[in-house]
């Protein structure tokens, strides 16, 4: 393992709040103390101009093994995460069959090992088969390596199946990550409800499903005293709902997903199924809103929501696409053009949401470049002007609506346990 | 001079090589299409033959159920001696196992120049114009457009009125999933219509009036300034669960009746697309009586469509030629 010195970077931690120029030393595996360098080093990294970063971790993405290996495999989405900048990922049960027992959790985690691409760590259902009747078996999904549970794109709309699952996961202070929408309100639906939809003729999922939804998880949280965490906010009120509860003080956390910083409801005005994905894009005063909760901390994360189709598969009538884009080698640029570029969010309030703020989600020890904690680190070149091309993608799956899109800011170099686990084409491996 | 001459010729002018629906068209080039449709209304009592398309392949490609649409689009296409090729799917194209594209790139494949496409999924025939390189007609796609009906309700009264400046059309009924609707409104505002919907609120989607129409909850509101009122199918097919409590009470808020017609404008025209249900939109006097413009719909279609037809096959040779 040896020895790994990054020097002349601009070190990020959000974790202490640290900004600073300096050198970063790996040894065996952890971050090391700060102070001179003894001894020989293995290998140098001139970070010059670069910033260095704990390595990004994601709370929620959708790798489709077992089940649908032509989508994304555990390999495949680990090495699309770790071009992305990202050590650690973890998985929604949005498999087959569905991470719901000891057994398939100890599969994801073992892929993951096996591959030996960036950390790959599972997400337990919370109901069986996510069918949102009854309980997994969250306990022995603990032991099998789940980090947190979920029903992924399934909301569990049962509120006292919801109840129980607060209640049970407290035991082990575990987060419920939800997708927190009416699933009447939204039956059939395509895209966000409202004057688009209508001239587009498509069916609308009304901004209130999400808001209702909010609402309700909020108020399990204040009877229950467990943890949710609320995926891909797209709502105003949402934010506002979320705002008040932790205002309060709950245990009520959220994220974001890039795409939807960046798009309105207007771009379904070609059908292209790229821009079909739940929760829909909204109108831009619904964005902005989500904008100002990143800006004030009400929305802690940052997701890609990593949603990979084969193509076959998406390229299908709107009707009949599934939901869903590719995030994980586009979600760095696509933040730096919607936050970083127009001023909204310094590096380090940008970095905390995709580093500190999942690793406190999960309860990692990594996300921060504390020294003895692992060696997950990112090099990011903050200038780099480049294009977004699908088909160079790492994943399987090339649904993304923006491709050939012009790019500011891209990952350099990935370092997962202190060793260089992806480095940019040009850049020394 | 020989007949030919007397034939009606289509517009040099005419520049598009899609009909995907009336949203994006301009209204001379609305106007255009009608002024072309009544050249062939014209001449249809000579009994002439036509041969505007000859040696030009226009495929049917339907992939939702219809008879009345594809039948008139099929006559169209014949009255004008075309080769027409038939291709009907039942349900989604995935539980065939092939995508709908890869269907349409089959049939465009045997050498068809115009496509006219009927879908269930709303944006499915744009999608196509995309990946084909024949010219494609919109027959009705989910709940987006079905722009040859727009234009020939239009057609319609435009024929009986003259014009559609200040004239004020109801649109009654299932606004929410109507295609014709939204085709209507379209063509119906820029032509200088003002226009109404009106149905259960239920059925009125979201931010409609920002279309410039307005909208009424009761019929009865309505009907002393309408000088046309449509009344559109109510869509059981498409509608998920109830929108209004029965049938019944459907028919006695907003369906058209004798005694809704005494009180409505001497002169109204009623229109409906069809297929009518009897007795739930319209009763059955009302439709067979002397204010109903339904089979003069039926028959004007068949020179709309022979219009749209026409003007975007002489694209497609324009091309070949270029």
């Amino acid at each position: 393992m040896g020895t790994l010195l990054i020097k002349n970077g601009r070190l990020i931690d959000p974790s202490r709040g640290q900004d600073t120029l300096g050198d970063l030393l790996l040894v065996d595996g952890a971050i090391a103390k700060p102070g001179p360098v003894s001894g020989t080093v293995d290998r140098t990294i001139d970070a010059t101009g670069l910033i260095v970063a704990p390595g990004f971790i994601d709370s929620h993405v959708s790798f489709r093994e077992p089940g649908s290996d032509e989508d994304e495999t555990i390999a495949s989405g680990a090495s699309a995460a770790l071009a992305g900048g990202f050590t650690t990922v973890a998985c929604l049960p949005e498999t087959m069959p569905v991470t719901d027992s000891r057994a398939s959790a100890e599969f994801i985690a073992r892929q993951g090992e096996r591959a030996s691409r960036c950390r790959v760590l599972p997400i337990g259902a919370v109901t069986k088969n996510r069918e949102g009747k009854e309980l997994s078996e969250i306990g022995q999904l603990i032991e099998g390596g789940a980090v947190g549970f979920s029903d992924g794109k399934q909301p569990i709309a049962n509120a006292e199946i919801m109840r129980r699952a607060l209640q049970y996961t407290r035991m082990w202070n575990r987060p419920i990550l939800h997708h927190a929408q009416v699933p009447e309100l939204v039956q059939g639906g395509i895209m966000h409800e409202g004057y688009q939809s209508t001239v587009f003729g498509l069916q609308g999922m009304p901004a209130a499903a999400e808001e209702i939804m909010v609402r309700r998880d909020i108020a399990l949280v204040e009877t229950t005293g467990g943890r949710i965490h609320l995926m891909s906010l797209s709502s105003r009120r949402s934010v506002e709902e979320v705002r008040q509860a932790i205002g309060r003080g709950m245990a009520v956390t959220a994220d974001v997903t890039p795409h939807h910083l960046l798009l309105t409801d207007e771009c379904l005005a070609g059908y292209n199924t790229h821009f079909k994905v739940d929760p829909p894009f909204r109108s831009s005063d619904h964005r902005d809103a989500l904008i100002e909760g990143l800006k004030d901390g009400t929305i802690g994360l940052i997701a890609s929501d990593h949603q990979p189709y084969a193509e076959e598969k998406k390229n299908l009538e709107i009707d009949h696409a599934p939901f869903g884009i590719v995030g994980l080698e586009t979600l760095l640029p696509l933040c730096v053009e919607a936050l970083i570029l127009p001023g909204h969010l310094t590096w380090l309030q940008f970095l905390e949401k995709i580093t500190f703020g999942p690793a406190r989600l999960l309860g990692l020890s990594t996300g921060t470049l504390q020294a003895g904690r692992p060696a997950d680190v990112t090099l990011i070149d903050p200038e780099a002007r480049w294009q977004i091309d699908a088909r160079q993608f790492h994943s399987r799956s090339h649904n993304t609506p923006f491709n050939g899109r012009a790019a500011h800011g891209r990952v350099e170099y990935t370092i997962v346990g202190g060793e260089v686990k992806y480095a940019r084409p040009g850049r020394q491996p | 001079m020989s007949l030919k001459s007397a034939e009606p010729v289509a517009p040099d002018s005419w520049k598009r090589r899609h009909l995907l629906g009336l949203q994006t068209l301009e209204r001379n080039e609305i106007e255009q299409i009608l002024d072309h449709a009544a050249r062939f209304k014209q001449l249809s009592h000579s009994r002439t033959r036509l041969e505007h398309l000859r040696g030009v392949v226009v495929a049917n490609l339907f992939f939702e159920p219809s008879t009345r649409t594809r039948t008139s689009f099929s006559l169209a296409a014949k009255r004008l001696s075309a080769d027409t090729v038939d291709f009907t799917a039942s349900g989604s194209s995935l539980s065939k196992g092939e995508t709908f594209i890869d269907t349409a790139l089959t049939i465009e494949s045997m050498g068809v120049d115009l496509m006219v496409v009927r879908h269930s999924s709303s944006g499915a025939p744009e999608m196509l114009s995309r990946y084909l390189k024949c010219g494609i007609l919109n027959a009705g796609d989910g709940t987006h457009e079905h722009p040859t009906q727009g234009l020939l309700d239009i057609f319609t009264i435009r024929d009986r009125l003259g014009t559609l400046e200040g004239k004020t059309v109801a649109l009654v009924g299932d606004i929410k999933h109507s295609r014709v609707a939204r085709s209507n409104i379209w063509g119906l505002t820029k032509l200088g219509a003002r226009v109404v919907v009106c149905g259960p609120a239920t059925l009125i989607p979201p931010g409609i009036e920002q279309l410039g129409v307005r909208v009424a909850n009761r019929l009865d509101d309505v009907l002393p300034e309408a000088d046309v009122i449509n009344l559109l199918r109510v869509q059981f097919e498409r509608q998920r669960g109830t929108y209004f409590p029965s049938i019944a009470e459907y028919a006695h808020l907003f369906g058209m009746n004798r005694d809704r017609v005494r009180r409505a404008r001497k002169d109204v025209l009623i229109l409906a697309p069809g297929p009518i249900n009897r007795g739930v939109e319209i009763s059955s006097d009302v439709a067979d009586g002397p204010h109903s413009q339904i089979l003069h719909q039926v028959t004007n279609g068949l020179f709309v469509r022979m219009a749209c037809l026409d003007l975007l096959a002489r694209r497609q040779m324009q091309e070949h030629v270029g």
